[in-house]
């Protein structure tokens, strides 16, 4: 592939095309939801948290360009595992290094969607989950 | 099928006159096919703007001295083209706004906000809009209680015609519609429709931000009483736009704008107007944007519409044939390239539209991804966003033979 197409390097196409997180969660404790109009953007995350505060499963559902879609997937796997604290500090920054490209201001939203969604997710227990 | 040598412009010499072609984009000739959003911009009327603060800059109507009557000159006299561009009867049904969205909004404003719309009246407009028209008439009900009501597109993007019949009462006083879809391209009857808004005592209201850039337009013949469009995409400059109003409509719409040059006799307390259309030219207006319209204006005569417009349609239907034959690729609105202006929206299967237009970039395409400012046409052909090409009189075949290119590049990529 052109160098020119950076943006589409394997590592983002494979999470988009084959998202290890994608896809409905059972027994989620904490769930948002975050839209970006202006590309039709729409992610959905929910959290499966221990009541130790680890984060034990992370998945999204939404639709989404390759940018966005691969960042809520990269970002799901960086959160599993860690503790609530950890993921609270995620920053745009780190969402950037993950990817490994540099982004246009106007692509960079894509990119910091999944991180949106994460920050409210943290802060808001999933419907019924009664916890 | 359409051949660069058949086609109703000589696209080579036209390119000559926009000096953004002599530059490349990634290393790569640029091919521009966003005109949809704006149009790019002529040496004359570069000139023509320069010209203005270069040689006669004054403020235009009261100065005393040769560069005010001559900056008011050029001023004026773009108004008397423009208004022979779209065929008013007279230059005083031309009023300079900043844009079509807010030509609209002082129609909205003018007789709807704060006009003679009462609580329970209806305003008739339609899903295909652009935001521009849809929101202004947002505040209307807002603010008066107005009630909006909206005619639906059938399978092939076009008005459904039979709705007005139901939609149209006596209570009906606004009826709003594009003239060509942002979006689709369908280019809609508005003949017909402002017709049938006199029949039961309402006004018609036309976005004409696509037609008037690509189609002649003849405000006598479509009938209509406002129709509201921009410079930008028309070749001419950022920042002006067109209220064109029959005098008599524009003699009963209240100003949006309080100020200088709209006045007649200022009180402390109280304030009279002066004449359409100066009292809806309330500050200092931008006078280089209207003088480098008049010369978009000149230059758009000079190709003559009637060329612009068959140009275009050639342009569609090829483009309409070679989208239409690469796989899981979608396009969106009327299949008759005459039925629609030169704008193709499309989706594909494998990629979002702000993928394929990231990819197209990198080859030197540029292309528009997203919701077009047409959320409500989205949510009715039920995607989240379309790609979008649009053409324009600098536009010919090899533009959609380096789009399909592209198209080709994104295929494998993400398939």
């Amino acid at each position: 592939m052109a160098a020119s197409y950076a943006m589409y390097q394997e590592q983002i196409l494979e999470h988009y095309k084959k998202p290890r997180h994608r896809g409905p969660l059972e027994g989620a404790t904490h769930e948002a939801r975050e839209s970006n109009p202006l590309c039709g953007d729409d992610l959905t995350l929910r959290l499966r948290v221990e009541g130790s505060g680890r984060i034990e499963e992370a998945r999204f559902e939404g639709q989404g360009c390759a940018i966005s879609l691969a960042s809520a997937d990269m970002l799901a796997e960086r959160i599993v595992g860690k503790g609530v604290g950890e993921a609270e500090v995620v920053s745009p920054r780190d969402v950037q290094a993950m990817l490994g490209i540099p982004l246009s201001a106007v692509r960079e939203k894509c990119a910091v969607l999944a991180l949106d969604v994460l920050r409210q997710a943290l802060r808001r227990k999933a419907p019924g989950s009664g916890t | 099928m359409a051949r660069a040598s058949n086609l109703p412009l000589q696209v080579p010499s036209i390119k000559r006159d926009f000096p953004i072609f002599e530059r490349t984009i990634h290393d790569k000739p640029l091919v521009y096919l966003d005109s949809a959003a704006t149009s790019q911009k002529p040496r004359a009327v570069i000139d023509a703007e320069a010209d203005f603060y270069g040689r006669y800059n004054a403020n235009v109507h009261r100065a005393i001295y040769e560069l005010g009557e001559e900056a008011t000159r050029e001023y004026e006299g773009a108004r008397e083209r423009i208004a022979g561009f779209v065929r008013a009867k007279s230059p005083n049904e031309i009023v300079f706004t900043k844009s079509t969205t807010e030509a609209i909004n002082l129609v909205a404003y003018g007789i709807g906000v704060k006009g003679r719309i009462r609580e329970g009246d209806e305003i008739v407009g339609t899903v295909l809009e652009h935001h521009s028209n849809h929101v202004p008439w947002h505040f209307v009900k807002e603010h008066r209680g107005a009630v909006l009501k909206y005619v639906d597109i059938d399978d092939d993007g076009r008005l459904r015609m039979e709705a007005y019949d139901e939609l149209l009462t006596k209570r009906t006083k606004i009826v709003t519609v594009a003239h060509a879809s942002n979006v689709l391209g369908t280019i809609n009857d508005v003949r017909e429709i402002a017709k049938r808004a006199h029949e039961v005592g309402a006004v018609c209201v036309v976005d004409a931000a696509q037609s008037v850039p690509h189609l002649p337009v003849d405000v006598q013949a479509l009938g209509c009483d406002y129709l509201a469009f921009s410079g930008h995409k028309m070749l001419g400059p950022t920042g002006i736009g067109v209220l064109y109003g029959r005098e008599d409509v524009l003699a009963e719409t209240e100003p949006l704008l309080g100020g200088g040059e709209m006045i007649r006799e200022v009180h402390l307390g109280t304030s009279t107007w002066t004449d359409v259309p100066f009292r809806f030219e309330g500050g200092t207006p931008n006078i280089a944007g209207a003088i480098g319209l008049g010369a978009a204006v000149d230059y758009l005569a000079k190709l003559g519409m009637d060329a612009v417009r068959r140009h275009e349609i050639e342009l569609t239907a090829y483009a309409l044939e070679a989208l239409g034959g690469l796989d899981g690729v979608r396009v969106y609105g009327p299949r008759d390239a005459k039925a629609r202006s030169g704008v193709v929206s499309f989706t594909m299967e494998a990629a979002h539209p702000h993928d394929i237009a990231s990819i197209l970039d990198v080859e030197g395409v540029c292309i528009r991804s997203g919701h077009h400012c047409a959320q409500p046409l989205m949510e009715r052909l039920n995607v989240p966003a379309t790609a979008r090409a649009s053409f324009y009189v600098y536009n010919d075949i090899e533009d959609t033979d380096r789009l399909v290119a592209g198209l080709r590049k994104v295929h494998e990529v993400f398939a």
